[in-house]
């Protein structure tokens, strides 16, 4: 603990181990402490009873807790500081781009003119909303070369779904008879989920010695009845990939579809367009590489951007300029149709837009050079100490594996656990799947010089302890809110409400 | 130059040298010549944060400034109160700047959080179970559908012509590739027709989706829907507003198998229509087929409680093209606005509220269909929003209200229904003088309006 106190933060991290939990709502209840005031009732009062059928009406209470204002303010205040999150330090979930938020974004998506708006105003009263729509549309098209954005999607895994529905529906329209998608044995869990949504089967394709997909092992895989590749790039080892031109020509070759996961956009701006690298369809995520805040998992936004050949199939509404009005469409004959009750998070899009204006297009295209030089910069402080199985330039993020100290008994994931005692979060792990005891670091750009070498100092640390002392890291987290969790109880048992 | 990136020229040669490359460019080697040639992104320059907020400020005035409007408009989103303490609590940087909390351990706040919404959101819908979020009422509608066609393996799902026509639509959207056959149940003067539904279930179905108080505003009788259901292998799919329940008769007493339902007036704001807040409850026989996120209780290895996501064999990054759903990032935040929302006001506050909005709805309908060639289409029980049957152009005089800042509703020609008829909400926010104000402004309009 000396040698962790001395390296790092001079203190463990977190509020130490605590004697009691923070308890439940339910136990904070207590009848009569309820302190909300509704405005008095200035028009006749109406009995349920009198309104509506009795045996329609509720015969028991819901057993809502009662709890006083400063009772909730300080039960969620003390669970907050139970979290770590990116405005306290670096969070290097691989994919995940958690990069700084900045704090303007959050402001102006909360001023009354946004968050105000009904969906369904009268259009004359929602003009500056839909003009803001496209805007962002047309800066999606200047970073990604694609012909047309659907902003609907609420998060990625949306995205793809609404992008393989078109996939489907562009086939279904030329009546190409097709029933397989292909995916990298790399590719994140939600690719074969939402093809599988979308009524096709998935094939593999495996990623060769040097972790991308090459043309000639796509040939073995894709036939007439393949339709489409839905290619992560750079894919989740981080690596450009390189054969990206020759896949898109096998692809188009059989009348297939090129499918970008946009997850890691971080690395593209200003480097490569996904339509230069002959994608037909590729979904982005506002809330990793436009840097809106994950909210402890959403809401996101995952738009979805398609070249000529599949613009008709876009969702609707579509948000359009009439003359010097902007107007939504519905009717459009070959769309899939609709995928969010509205217009999808809105709010988001106001957040990424503002991010687009501050950084400008220079400072868009500076965002992937850092993120890259930071992941090979940290790449580099941490390849004497962990396995590095793909010894090769990398863009914004990398895989290392945990093999080395799993030789010793520890396991990535007590690499993981103990990186939370040093005051950092833990790196994605156990993903991709095709490493072992993979741990995949992405920085971003906005951690500094001085944060990476911190994390590597204690990365180093680690795998220190794991060849001396590898107990500590196996009863790691210590300096956590709470120590390592029984997840196997948890499913067993199933307690899933108070 | 921002881009939120501190760093001097020192320090970058440094790292470059480090990392054993001569400059940033070189870096970027992986990538083909050819496409970086073309990479570069025509977009203006950087602005500074003064200049970002004029810009946007600009855009936001073109739009209702709601502190001067009376918003009766609903069909889905609705303007209730929400207390100062929710946006507080959410703009704490510890739960908005974290994601899914995959280390448990350092996410403790994020999980006993979405643990009592799961708690509350049951509590409300009288369901065992509920899973951590879903992107808004219209997926979490189409995910119900999907569970149900994977329980049961039949593949025709019923749909009630009560249920909102956006919802519709995205159930469509979701069951097309798949070739799910969607059977709609016709509507009988405002609520489903049960003798429809009997003879469409007899012919076997999935599940039957229904809407409770349904899109034009009226109370079902949803213990006759729950009769016909309980013969029936079908699930029953009900789609509520959380607020009703503190009235309404909770779903689970007339058999509903799966409640989903949109979460948004719950302390959340309208944003134009996102972010909303799907939630997706269930019987406790469909738990391990939920789609989402799930948390759940346990302890640490000191016996301490705690909190971690469960179930996950049935998510897409363990089971991938076999898991129950795609959906990944949810909408945890929306949710904890809600959480938040509900301990503030408790039960006493929720049936507080939903009796404000009973009473304010009536006293509008009231008024409105005492108006010259007004009336309300259904004369049938309503909660907080009703059908209102105009003798002008609902568009039109929706348009005639904006302009004295009256936001009078939805003219169903926006969901392709009839001119004449404007959907009306009011919540509890709507004063008397509001009220009056929206039906003396309607008169006036009305009369200098053509008839429909």
């Amino acid at each position: 603990m000396d040698e962790l106190k001395r390296k790092t933060h001079g203190e463990p991290q977190g509020e130490g181990p605590r004697l009691e939990a923070e308890p439940l709502l339910s136990e904070l209840h207590s009848q009569g402490h309820g302190s909300f005031v509704a405005p008095a009732l200035d028009v006749p009062a109406v009995r349920a009873e009198d309104a509506i059928p009795s045996h329609l009406l509720r015969k028991e209470s819901q057993g809502l807790p009662e709890l006083s204002e400063p009772e909730v303010v300080r039960h969620f205040t003390r669970l907050s500081s139970m979290n770590y999150h990116v405005d306290k330090g670096m969070y290097p979930l691989g994919s995940c781009t958690m990069k700084y938020n900045p704090k303007l974004n959050e402001e102006v998506a909360s001023w009354p003119g946004f968050a105000g708006l009904h969906p369904l105003s009268p259009l004359v009263g929602a003009q500056g909303a839909l003009e803001l729509m496209c805007l962002l549309d047309e800066a999606l098209r200047a970073v990604t070369g694609m012909s047309q954005f659907c902003l609907h999607p609420a998060a990625g895994a949306h995205g793809e779904l609404a992008g393989m529905m078109m996939v489907a529906a562009y086939h279904r329209d030329k009546k190409n008879e097709k029933d397989t998608v292909i995916i990298p044995d790399s590719a994140h869990g939600t690719n074969p989920a939402s093809v599988n949504l979308a009524g096709y089967r998935v094939a593999e394709v495996k990623s060769g010695k040097n972790g991308c997909v090459s043309a000639e092992s796509l040939r073995q895989v894709a036939d007439e009845r393949t339709a489409a590749l839905m290619l992560t790039n750079p894919n989740t080892l981080g690596l450009f990939e390189e054969e990206v031109l020759e896949l898109a020509e096998v692809l188009h070759g059989l009348d297939g579809l090129m499918y970008l996961d946009g997850a890691n956009l971080n690395a593209l701006l200003g480097v490569a367009k996904p339509a230069d690298m002959g994608f037909d369809v590729v979904h982005i995520n506002l809330h990793k590489t436009f840097s809106t805040p994950h909210g402890g998992g959403g809401p996101g936004s995952g738009p979805l951007g398609v070249n000529e050949k599949l613009r008709p199939f876009l969702p609707v509404p579509r948000v359009e300029k009439e003359g010097t009005r902007f107007v939504l469409r519905d009717h459009e004959p070959k769309s899939i149709g609709r995928i969010h009750s509205f217009y999808g998070n809105f709010a988001v899009m106001v957040k990424a837009y503002a991010y687009i204006l501050s950084l400008g297009g220079e400072g868009l295209e500076a965002v992937s050079r850092e993120s890259t030089l930071n992941a090979n910069y940290l790449k580099a402080l941490l390849a004497p100490h962990f396995e590095l199985p793909y010894d090769r330039p990398c863009m914004h993020e990398f895989v290392l594996s945990g093999s080395r100290q799993k030789e010793a008994g520890v396991r990535t994931l007590d690499v993981a656990k103990r990186l939370l005692d040093y005051g950092f979060h833990a790196p994605t792990v156990y993903f991709p799947l095709i490493v072992d005891e993979a741990l995949m670091i992405e920085p971003t750009e906005t951690e500094t010089k001085r944060e990476l070498d911190r994390f590597a100092e204690a990365m180093q640390a680690i795998a220190e302890e794991a060849r001396k002392t590898p107990e500590v890291v196996k009863l790691a987290p210590v300096a956590t809110p709470v120590g390592r969790l029984d997840e196997g109880k948890a499913a067993r048992e199933l307690r899933l409400k108070w | 130059m921002t881009s939120y990136v501190g760093r001097s020229e020192a320090e970058r040669k440094e790292m470059l040298h480090a990392i054993g490359v001569g400059s940033m460019e070189d870096l970027l080697d992986p990538v083909p010549a050819a496409l970086r040639a073309k990479a570069r992104i025509e977009l203006p320059g950087a602005m500074s944060e003064l200049d970002v907020r004029r810009r946007l400020r600009e855009l936001s005035l073109r739009n209702i400034d709601p502190d001067g409007v009376s918003c009766f408009a609903g069909a889905g989103v609705y303007d209730h109160f929400v207390p100062a303490a929710v946006r507080h609590l959410l703009s704490r940087s510890e739960f908005s700047t974290c994601y899914t909390p995959y280390q448990a351990e350092v996410s403790q706040g994020t999980l006993q959080a979405i643990f009592e919404f799961q708690s509350l959101m049951c509590a409300v819908t009288g369901m065992d179970v509920c899973n951590a979020s879903m992107y808004d009422c219209a997926t979490a509608v189409a995910e119900a559908a999907l569970l149900a066609v994977s329980a049961t393996g039949e593949r025709r799902i019923l749909v009630s012509a009560c249920l909102n026509p956006h919802y519709v639509d995205v159930l469509k959207t979701y069951c097309t590739p798949t070739n799910i056959e969607m059977v709609e149940i016709p509507e009988d003067a405002g609520v489903t027709d049960l003798a429809e539904l009997e003879s469409a279930l007899g012919l076997g179905a999935a599940c039957f989706i229904h809407q409770q108080p349904n899109f034009f505003g009226v109370v079902e009788e949803t213990s006759g829907i729950g009769r016909l259901l309980s013969s029936s292998k079908a699930l029953l799919v009900s789609c509520v507003d959380p607020i009703s329940l503190s009235l309404l008769e909770p779903p689970s007493t007339y058999g509903a198998d799966i409640v989903v339902g949109e979460g948004q007036g719950l302390g959340n704001a309208m944003s134009f229509g996102g972010p909303l807040l799907g939630f997706f409850a269930a019987r406790k026989d469909y738990v391990r087929k939920l789609p989402g996120r799930i948390v759940g209780l346990t302890s640490d290895v000191r016996g301490r409680r705690g909190f971690v996501l469960t179930l996950q064999t049935r998510e897409q990054h363990i089971r991938r093209e076999k898991a129950t759903s795609n959906i990944c990032t949810n909408q945890a935040l929306v949710a904890l606005a809600a959480t938040v929302h509900v301990s503030l006001l408790g039960e006493e506050g929720m049936r507080e509220v939903a009796e404000q909005c009973l009473s304010r709805s009536h006293f509008a309908a009231e008024c409105l269909s005492q108006l010259k060639g007004f009336s309300l289409k259904y004369d049938r029980p309503f909660f907080k929003e009703f059908l209102l049957e105009c003798p002008v152009s609902a568009e039109a005089l929706v348009e005639a209200l904006f302009d004295e800042g009256i936001l009078g509703g939805v003219p169903l020609s926006r969901f392709s229904g009839r001119a004449e008829l404007l959907l009306v909400a009011v919540t509890e926010k709507r004063t008397r003088k509001e009220i009056e104000c929206f039906v003396d402004a309607t008169r006036r309009a009305s009369e200098r309006l053509p008839r429909a």
